[in-house]
């Protein structure tokens, strides 16, 4: 198993605040890693630093091997990054943008084939500024893919889409994963994490404050289950023994018979309140 | 090397069409020399002192000169604004492509508005207020140099001019005042002899007076010489003046150039 992304005691300040202060990171080659965390946490200045576009001001940062603080355009053309608040060529057809930035890359994609792949062959001739915000999102992909990366950053890429085109662009994403690209993926949605990522990282006040599968984050697949049914509840650590008596007190079916283990966002929201 | 200039040329054609299918920037930056030079034309008619050459002639070169100002130096600074406030640029820095590129682009484009301005000017200056066009192939000559010295001149400034907009909303404004500023001042619309001497010091600091005054040299021709300040069209100085103006500007450019807004980098 290689490593994509090495990170030791990153620290970044602005001005006296500790945006990121002493973070660390491995991100292994060909996984989909999430990064969670809430607004001003330090997560965008860390993927911003590993995309090449912040310097640091303490730490030791290795992406696909390169100092991203030292990027050369040889390491550009092996990373692909989908920005959250691009807005930009709106009068540019999809295809021209597209055939445009593959120009960019040694080894690139055939426009076409990625504009395909993204699901836009149908719009390959509008000009960006006629598409919807989800279509808008795939031509942001194209562009971060065309050039055939290793690695891509994706910042928040469904914000704002509905839950149809969340679906489709999920799959998209799982796609290009099966392809064997490494995928970091900053998000606001659990449910998205938890759908596409391998392991997830929560960032709270510039550390890591847990890391994980989606299901062991935080201790969740070990956490107590909530056992609700029509005459009660309990929380406990052995539910299957607990229904096992209720099955028999009830003599067959328990009436409302609920168990619940913590959801992610409730695994998510403790960290976020232990760090505050 | 020869990547980054087929990149630039590809970017240079891509700026070019984004400009064109903008309508309104296209009528709005073509036009307003143009309205310009008619309506001054028309207003102000007769000779200047018995040179025999028309006010008219006099503001066809003075407009050519803040045309291309207008498409290098604002056009340019609004536009890298945008370009910094929409994503564009944080884009662009995200991939492989040799950042010169970005410039070359920039200023191929310019040259192309800047050509199609000037043969524009040329034609209205030409079929209604009578400009004789030269036909010693030196002063052709001359307006090639000029206005390539002055463009590129005034396209540096502008990238550089382009990092001072706090954002794209702010940009029109702060780009334009400078520019409005300096024609007054450069000798474009109020003759530079009816300006206090040390306005006249303030405007020879800039490119503009210079590549205005390289282009009266072409127009108005020998009989014009006269009128100058100087009585002469210091062609060699014009030629100085906007050569520094490339160095500095290409100087402030590389000092000041941020490919992201104030703040977020």
């Amino acid at each position: 198993m290689t490593t994509a992304i090495h990170v030791r005691g990153l620290t970044k300040r602005y001005g006296e605040v500790h945006a990121v202060g002493g973070l660390d990171l491995d991100i292994r080659t060909g996984e989909v890693f999430a990064i969670l965390g809430p607004n001003g946490a330090g997560k965008s200045t860390t993927v911003e630093i590993l995309e090449g576009y912040r310097k640091r001001d303490a730490g030791e940062v290795s992406v696909l091997g390169v100092d991203p603080g030292q990027a050369t355009s040889a390491w550009r053309a092996r990373v692909g990054i989908v920005l959250q608040t691009a807005n930009d060529a709106a009068e540019l057809t999809v295809r021209e943008t597209v055939r445009h930035f593959a120009r960019y890359y040694p080894n690139s994609k055939d426009p076409d084939e990625v504009i395909a792949t993204v699901g836009l062959s149908e719009k390959a001739g509008a000009r960006i500024r006629q598409l919807s915000g989800g279509q808008r999102r795939r031509v942001d992909v194209a562009l971060g893919i065309v050039g055939r990366p290793e690695l891509v950053f994706l910042d928040e890429p469904t914000t704002g889409f509905d839950p149809e085109a969340r679906r489709q662009f999920w799959d998209l994403i799982r796609s290009l994963a099966a392809e064997g690209t490494t995928i970091v993926l900053t998000t606001h949605y659990l449910d998205e994490a938890e759908a596409l990522a391998d392991r997830v990282a929560v960032i709270a006040k510039g550390r890591i404050v847990a890391e994980g599968t989606p299901h062991t984050l935080g201790g969740r697949a070990t956490a107590s289950a909530r056992v609700t049914w029509a005459d009660g509840y309990a929380e406990t650590d052995t539910p299957t023994a607990l229904v096992r008596t209720l099955a028999e007190k009830y003599d067959g079916e328990i009436p409302g018979l609920q168990i619940v283990r913590p959801s992610l966002e409730d695994i998510y929201l403790d960290l976020i309140g232990d760090a505050e | 090397m020869t990547a980054t200039l087929n990149i630039g040329f590809a970017r240079a054609s891509l700026e070019t069409k984004l400009f064109f299918r903008q309508r309104d920037a296209v009528i709005f930056t073509f036009s307003f020399p143009i309205i310009l030079l008619v309506l001054f034309g028309s207003i102000f008619e007769g000779d200047l002192e018995g040179t025999g050459i028309t006010v008219a002639q006099l503001y066809s070169a003075g407009l050519i000169g803040a045309g291309v100002m207008g498409v290098a130096f604002q056009n340019l600074a609004i536009g890298i604004a945008i370009d910094r406030d929409d994503g564009t640029l944080k884009r662009l820095a995200g991939t492989p492509m040799p950042r010169a590129a970005y410039f070359v682009g920039k200023l191929v484009s310019s040259l192309v508005l800047a050509v199609i301005e000037v043969a524009l000017l040329l034609a209205v200056a030409v079929l209604l207020f009578d400009l004789e066009l030269p036909t010693d192939p030196g002063r052709w000559a001359t307006l090639v140099w000029v206005l390539t010295l002055g463009l590129a001149g005034a396209a540096l400034l502008g990238i550089a001019v382009s990092s001072l907009p706090r954002n794209a909303k702010s940009a029109a404004a702060v780009v334009s005042m400078p520019y409005v500023l300096l024609q007054f001042i450069s000798g474009v619309y109020i003759p530079f002899t009816e300006l206090p001497s040390w306005l006249n010091d303030v405007a020879a600091i800039f490119p503009l007076k210079w590549m205005c005054q390289g282009l009266r040299s072409v127009f108005l021709g020998d009989a014009g010489a006269a009128l100058e300040l100087t009585g002469s069209y210091e062609l060699p100085k014009v030629a100085l003046v906007l050569g520094l103006w490339l160095v500095g500007g290409l100087v402030l450019c590389l000092a000041t150039f941020r490919w992201t807004n104030r703040g977020e980098g």
